[in-house]
């Protein structure tokens, strides 16, 4: 039988918004919703049945059966498997309580699922991976603007120039922010980007600065200079929602273009000439405050300056600008029900609301959980539940996490795929990929606020669960299934619906539901009360930053040159995988088998380095990755870059298998390298030593 | 006389290669075969700016196709109007077709051993609808043009 459905795709955590056919439960046809991204998907998503007819995912839940990364499976019925985590999630409770048990998520849409049920279980401690992701500049932002880095949409397509600091964008695909960039560039738009290497997104420029690496936040107080030395920003809007800035006027005095082109190594005409055509295209400039910022040690405050600079274009609320996204209360529309519990009133292991106090108490900080587990304070940690989050991909060191997870009872990964985190737990729950599962209805807040749903298309290839069931299961078995108000999913969407007088059926036209025809814009001059800082203004001085005795205008300091015959150690995204959860996929794996190591070609010269040369990639114990080096002029020569998520080690994904490099291996001791204003882990604060590998064929014999 | 091409839009194009996967996936293809390549030249330096072009290809459809009577058991096919197409039932996997290419266009698929290339997805186009890679780019930059539409 045919079908059509519209759904979400989830080959990376963007979820474009799909429509899939399907005929015999094989799936014969994906694309990018017609309403929605005019059918535009990209090559991840287009390889998402290559991800369900992949046999080298767990096919049923297993139980470990050595030690642990061993890689002996027992394979388990559910029943088992839920009775095992069940009957050691008690024990632990008893003999830890229950706060002992941690559980991280990627994060998303329907993280208030996970978030309920370790609330109920009793455990205040729900993480995610935003540690290594968006953290400075989604606490930037809360430092700022009084909310979190989604707490504005960006109107690029109508804006007249988007700055981009490092976000590769044309690889990093978000789809929608995709096509209006586009379509921006075909209206004549203009594209400043900044990073260490040339990239896709770079390609698209209208303006370059190729800087040193570690230095994004001189360029962006240069440029803040300038702007207000010419008096660039809206002194309506400064006036009338923004605090501190007189301080920013004085602090930002000695960061001239002029001092920060010779810190990045650009020119400082280039700035001023930057500056020009601010002067022409604002308020419609969107400074991009970033995403995956957890990079360097003053990312925080690089970011923070981004932010900054939106403020002094007065870009917020305005068309081309960064719009406050609207709920369905804002159009009049009543809201979906989601699962809840409160959290309970116990200190969280990792210090985040008492002895951090200026970070999100939603999720906390993944790497902080550590020495709870080491040295037991302020309590023990002693099971781990990784909800398709990978803390040994995400994370830098895993030999080290290794170390410290040895000290927990429990390990749990619930994932579609096996993780590196997976493969060492106690037990894998396979989750239904996204084209077998149904997920909860999420709210998708923006301009023009919907209702999405992602819906199954095919019925399971193997004996795998969707997550609604898992922790249904799971919740049932610790007698905290209330929680949980359904046993189908059709129950669980007709709950959520309720209060909405929406059916599940009204999805089925164009896979959501619109709030409203027309983007609904707030009152410019009645914007108080949007922003929840302290004061109520955007605070240029935060007062939370004040109060954890950090500096809210950070003096700049010069990254560290690498050390003599060692290189700063970057990575990013090719627009082909999703970090390490596509790497094993056949189709993609044919586009991208392996990463390399980008050098710089006078660099690659005086170490006889040339293309496609095996290298030796070393970090500061002696640990050594082995890669081949793409030698190339785009790249500055204090850094190498290599895509991240290579170099796994689970050796039934025979396709992801040792293939290429891992660059969090490569950060020994890093996961104490974190920013303590951002939170966020310095994913780029490492130092490599890069070598010709003795290993290079000499020759080659044939007969 | 051909009636259709497929043109890129370099500027638009971010060389994501996703419309070399929307074909495979539409095809059911295994590993191996890849009917359309999206390829840039090397980087050059355009006023401070490393820029490039990226170039699209698949079958070219010719006018004059040098696959169609190489085939010896007459499965290659070029249609009235101008999509050369393999009818997989007649095909034998000999490859000649590759041969007489001039681009080697043609490639086996080793799930059947027969040969496959691009045919613009004429399954859809006959349906009313443009080929998987068009419909599905990612950044809407490749374009299935009906060439009465433009003029010629």
């Amino acid at each position: 039988m045919k079908k059509s459905v519209y759904s979400m795709c989830g080959m990376c955590t963007v979820r474009c918004p799909i429509r899939v056919e399907a005929e015999d439960n094989k799936v014969t046809w994906i694309e990018g919703n017609q309403h929605l991204l005019g059918g535009a998907l990209c090559a991840k998503g287009s390889a998402g049945p290559a991800l369900v007819a992949d046999s080298e995912r767990p096919q049923q839940p297993l139980i470990r059966d050595g030690g642990r990364g061993a890689g002996r499976w027992k394979e388990v019925s559910w029943h088992t498997a839920y009775d095992y985590i069940s009957d050691k999630l008690k024990k632990i409770k008893k003999e830890h309580g229950p706060e002992s048990v941690v559980l991280s998520s990627r994060g998303g849409p329907w993280q208030n699922m996970y978030k309920t049920f370790i609330h109920a279980f009793g455990s205040p401690n729900y993480t995610n991976h935003d540690n290594t992701c968006g953290r400075n500049t989604h606490h930037a932002s809360l430092s700022l603007n009084g909310v979190g880095r989604t707490g504005f949409a960006y109107d690029i397509k109508n804006s007249k120039h988007l700055v981009l600091f490092g976000r590769n964008m044309f690889a990093s695909l978000k789809i929608p922010e995709n096509l209006q960039t586009m379509d921006m560039l075909d209206n004549g738009g203009r594209l400043t980007y900044v990073d260490v290497r040339q990239t896709m997104t770079g390609l698209k420029a209208s303006r370059f600065f190729q800087v040193r690496p570690g230095t994004d936040y001189a360029l962006a107080l240069g440029m803040t200079h300038e702007i207000i030395k010419r008096g660039l920003f809206d002194k309506k809007f400064i006036d009338q929602y923004v605090s501190g800035f007189d301080e920013l006027c004085s602090f930002i005095e000695q960061y001239t273009p002029a001092w920060a082109a010779k810190e990045c190594g650009v020119k400082e005409k280039a700035i001023l000439n930057f500056v020009d055509e601010v002067a022409e295209d604002m308020p419609n400039v969107i400074f991009h405050p970033g995403w995956n910022l957890s990079r360097y040690k003053d990312s925080f405050y690089a970011s923070r300056a981004l932010h900054i600079l939106n403020v002094l274009m007065g870009n917020i609320e305005i068309k081309g600008g960064l719009i406050i996204p609207k709920g369905p209360g804002d159009c009049g529309a009543k809201g979906i029900q989601g699962l809840d519990c409160p959290k309970p009133d116990i200190k969280r292991a990792d210090g985040v609301g008492w002895k951090y106090k200026h970070f999100d108490k939603g999720p906390g900080l993944a790497h902080l959980f550590f020495d709870a587990m080491e040295k037991h304070d302020p309590y023990p940690v002693k099971a781990w539940i990784a909800m398709r989050h990978d803390p040994f991909t995400s994370m830098p060191d895993p030999q080290q996490q290794k170390r410290y997870f040895d000290n927990c009872d429990l390990l749990v990964s619930i994932d579609t795929h096996y993780s590196e985190f997976g493969w060492y737990s106690d037990i894998i729950l396979p989750e239904s990929t996204y084209l077998e599962r149904d997920n909860p209805i999420c709210v998708q807040k923006g301009p023009k606020p919907r209702l999405a749903v992602r819906r199954k298309a095919v019925e399971p290839e193997f004996d795998t669960k969707p997550a609604w069931e898992i922790f249904k299961q799971l919740a049932d078995r610790l007698d905290i299934g209330d929680y949980f108000p359904y046993k189908t999913i059709e129950e669980l969407y007709e709950w959520q619906l309720k209060p909405t007088g929406f059916s599940i059926d009204d999805f089925k036209e164009k896979g959501f539901v619109s709030l409203t025809d027309d983007p609904v814009m707030f009152d410019r001059d009645k914007l108080d009360g949007q922003f929840k800082t302290p004061s109520g203004k955007i605070e240029i001085i935060s007062k939370k930053l004040d109060d954890a005795g950090l500096p809210s205008l950070l003096a700049y300091e010069s990254p560290n040159k690498p050390p003599k015959g060692m290189f700063r150690l970057v990575y990013g995204r090719a627009a082909v995988h999703s970090h390490g959860h596509t790497i094993n996929n056949p189709l993609l794996h044919e586009l991208m088998p392996k990463n390399s190591l980008w050098i710089n070609k006078k660099v690659a010269a005086k170490l006889g380095v040339e293309e496609d040369d095996v290298v030796d990639v070393i970090a500061a114990n002696g640990v050594t990755e082995r890669v081949r080096a793409h030698v190339t002029e785009f790249i500055h020569p204090e850094a190498v870059y290599t895509v991240h998520g290579f170099g796994r080690q689970i050796p039934l994904q025979t396709k992801a298998y040792h293939a290429g490099m891992s660059d969090q291996k490569l950060m020994v001791g890093k996961l104490d390298d974190w920013d303590k204003a951002g939170g966020a882990i310095n994913l780029c604060e490492a130092f490599v030593q890069v070598r010709r590998s003795p290993r290079n064929p000499k020759r080659r014999v044939e007969l | 006389m051909n009636n259709y091409m497929i043109y890129l839009n370099s500027k638009r194009c971010i060389g994501c290669h996703g419309c070399e996967v929307h074909c495979k996936t539409n095809k059911g293809l295994p590993v191996g075969p890849i009917l359309c390549e999206i390829s840039h030249d090397p980087l050059k330096s355009v006023k401070g700016i490393p820029k490039t072009e990226f170039n699209f290809r698949s079958c070219y459809h010719c006018d004059d196709p040098f696959c169609v009577p190489i085939c010896p058991t007459e499965a290659m096919i070029k249609r009235e109007d101008g999509i050369v197409y393999i009818d997989q039932d007649k095909c034998i996997g000999c490859m000649a077709c590759a041969g007489a290419c001039p681009w080697s266009i043609p490639q086996l698929n080793p799930d059947t051993n027969k040969a496959v290339k691009c045919d613009y997805c004429m399954d859809r186009v006959d349906n009313g609808k443009r080929p998987a890679c068009v419909t599905k780019c990612t950044t809407h930059a490749l374009k299935f043009v009906t060439l009465n539409e433009v003029g010629i």
